[in-house]
């Protein structure tokens, strides 16, 4: 069977709401496009346990130090899943390791601005797991069968993420003085970030297009991003802080939220190595990387000599 | 059973599980490959929740309005009765695998003991313990092998961190006051019986991994009366910061 | 001595057996250096919620797939074998634990 013709055949399955798996034909730009997006998905879980793994020997009470300890483990997990979904496209783990530690794989921006105070720990959970979750709900009905399988996996598991969360900034919201300034804080310092999240207009995201036709990416930034903060202004309401946008505004007739511009100089920026953690996160990753070596090797050795017995 | 005797029981125990939680907690996102970091994790959440349970039964004891936080958040370091080897660093993965290894063996018997006495409480936090830490031991013995089996490298690293470990050992089976009522009441089995089941499990282990037994030279003594070595400090002052920075804040 | 690579592991294939008496599912794949390891990996990450009474772990390389190209001579023939699925065959009303 010619190129083309297999490429069409592919198409109409795709249309046909088919889950295309591993050993299937896919045109090479397709496995190239998820094996980007899968792998940038699968870093971002991994460098994301840094800025909240940071605050696990601080957690304030047993409980928050159990489920924080969960919840950063859980972010293991996941990235764990992905890359295995990852690898069914005939790339290995060390291979995507490494183009991480060359910059040649990014993870999301978000992770690259610092978690300053335990209310971080609750505006992370409530806002930036809030938005993954929003997206990764939307990647479930995604065309590859082992990234859509990871996705159903993921939202299961992290609906307490964005709980945990809540519940630490709504307890800081009704707290001290002091409890509730950091509160807000963090929701000023967190909020922006988290709609950057989404990624820019979908009229400046070049890879859209044929993201969308192979129903890859099954909704657009601007729709998600919308969504987002739909459901997102009045859980803040609720608890008594205010999100730092002065165009924040119900719109009747659209039946969502209007909000302010996003600094995209801001997102440029930091997706590009600018944010005042990239080079830490990357470092810290490629120190364990590197302190582990040693380990693996062990691991390797011993396994075969066990084979030569 | 004295109350009070009890609640120092309960409080020593406790306090071992809950600084090793927080050592293997220090370890998370920095293992040396993803499997093996959640592994890590894992025993982290054991001995954690192992602590909580403890000290849970150790305030109810106590019966002076401190809750497990309190006890976990409010007390300076001299009050804190965990073995000197459960606050040793990660100096690297060795020296992780090799605390976690030893107190893994000395739990498990701690624990088996407990699940057949006459506390309800008591017996039934045991039985559960005894299930993970049981994993522990098999988990962590079998790193013990690889690593001393393996490289060069990994030979020399994992014998250096027995011998540097070495002399916390001896704490594990001496014996104070409070030891020998727990011994009469069937709280707890004598310091011989423990010696003895430690070196042999651990040199049957040694043995298996190619390595030695490190020369005895002298064992630290002073925990069960709040003596550490200068790492406890620093621990607590990262653990306890919030709790002392805001005394007046709920969490 | 000859020089250790330094790698991620072996890939794994676990499968997972989540109540007494069910069949075993494939629920992903795990690194690691050796079978024990294997095991102990695939139950850390795939039971974490105590989703698992029975597992197996399968080195990746022991796989044998069909190769979807071939799947119309493979799996169709069976297709009209309707014999094999018991709504084929018509019974009288109100017949009971058959």
């Amino acid at each position: 069977m010619g190129a083309e013709k297999l490429e069409v055949l592919f198409q109409e399955r795709i249309d046909a709401n088919e889950k295309i798996e591993p050993r299937d034909y896919m045109p090479e730009e397709y496995r190239q496009h998820l094996i980007r997006q899968m792998s940038q998905h699968a870093h971002s879980e991994v460098i994301g346990m840094q800025p909240e793994g940071n605050w696990i020997t601080r957690a304030p009470s047993l409980r928050a130090k159990k489920i924080l300890l969960a919840k950063v483990q859980d972010e293991a997990g996941h990235g764990l899943y992905i890359y295995s979904a990852t690898e069914t496209l005939g790339i290995t783990r060390d291979e995507l390791i490494s183009r991480l530690h060359k910059g040649k794989a990014k993870y999301a921006s978000i992770f690259n601005y610092p978690a300053l105070t335990w209310a971080d720990m609750g505006a992370i959970g409530w806002l930036v797991d809030g938005a993954a979750i929003t997206n990764q709900v939307s990647l479930q009905k995604t065309s590859y069968g082992p990234y859509s399988r990871s996705m159903v996996k993921i939202c299961k598991e992290e609906s307490f993420h964005q709980r945990q969360g809540y519940e630490i900034i709504a307890a800081m919201a009704k707290g001290t003085t002091e409890q509730k300034e950091m509160a807000q804080d963090a929701l000023n310092r967190f909020w922006w970030p988290s709609l950057m999240m989404f990624g820019p207009h979908d009229s400046d995201s070049p890879r859209t297009g044929n993201a969308m036709k192979w129903k890859i990416k099954r909704e657009s930034n601007d729709v998600l991003r919308q969504r987002f903060i739909d459901k997102t202004v009045s859980q803040a309401e609720l608890i008594g802080l205010t999100i730092p946008d002065p165009d924040l505004k119900w719109n009747e007739e659209r039946g969502s939220y209007d909000f302010g511009e996003i600094d995209w100089d801001e997102f440029w920026s930091v997706v590009k190595g600018g944010g005042p953690c990239n080079l830490k996160r990357l470092n810290h990753h490629k120190k364990a990387h590197n302190d582990g070596a040693w380990v693996r090797k062990a691991a390797a050795a011993h396994a075969k000599k066990q084979l030569n017995k | 059973m004295d109350k009070s005797d009890l609640f120092k029981f309960c409080l020593r125990l406790g306090d071992s599980c809950l600084i090793m939680a927080h050592r293997q907690s220090e370890m998370c996102s920095k293992g040396p490959f993803l499997e093996e970091d959640i592994a890590q994790t894992n025993l982290g959440l054991d001995l954690l929740g192992q602590a909580e349970a403890l000290l849970i039964y150790a305030a109810k004891l106590e019966d002076k309005g401190r809750t497990a936080d309190d006890l976990v958040y409010k007390r300076p370091e001299r009050d804190f009765y965990n073995f000197m080897l459960t606050e040793q660093p990660n100096t690297d993965f060795a020296f992780a695998v090799v605390r976690q290894y030893i107190m893994a063996l000395y739990l498990d018997k701690v624990y088996e003991t407990l699940s057949n006495v006459d506390d309800e409480t008591l017996s039934g936090i045991a039985l559960k313990a005894l299930k993970e830490i049981s994993y522990h031991k098999s988990h962590l013995g079998m790193w013990v092998t690889r690593l001393g089996d393996g490289t060069h490298e990994s030979h020399e690293r994992v014998q250096t961190a027995f011998n540097e470990l070495w002399m916390f050992l001896g704490e594990l089976y001496e014996e104070d006051e409070l030891d020998i009522k727990m011994q009469h009441a069937g709280f707890a089995i004598s310091g011989d019986e423990m010696k003895s089941y430690l070196f042999s499990e651990i040199s049957s282990c040694l043995t298996k991994a190619t390595l030695s037994i490190p020369e005895s030279i002298y064992m630290t003594t002073g925990s069960k009366k709040g003596i550490h070595t200068e790492y406890l400090g620093y621990l607590l002052t990262e653990m306890q910061y919030l709790q002392r920075a805001y005394p007046d804040a709920n969490w | 001595m000859e020089e250790i690579q330094d790698t991620q592991g072996e890939l794994w294939e676990v499968f997972i057996q989540s109540k007494k008496g069910l069949p075993f599912k494939h629920v992903g794949s795990v690194h690691a250096f050796d079978k024990e390891m294997a095991v102990q990996n695939a139950r850390d990450l795939y039971t974490r919620r105590g989703e698992g009474k029975g597992m197996w772990v399968v080195p990746a390389t022991s796989i044998v797939a069909v190769d979807p190209s071939d799947d119309q001579s493979f799996f169709e023939p069976a297709d009209d074998k309707v014999y094999r699925h018991p709504t084929f065959y018509e019974l009288p009303d109100g017949i009971k634990n058959m």
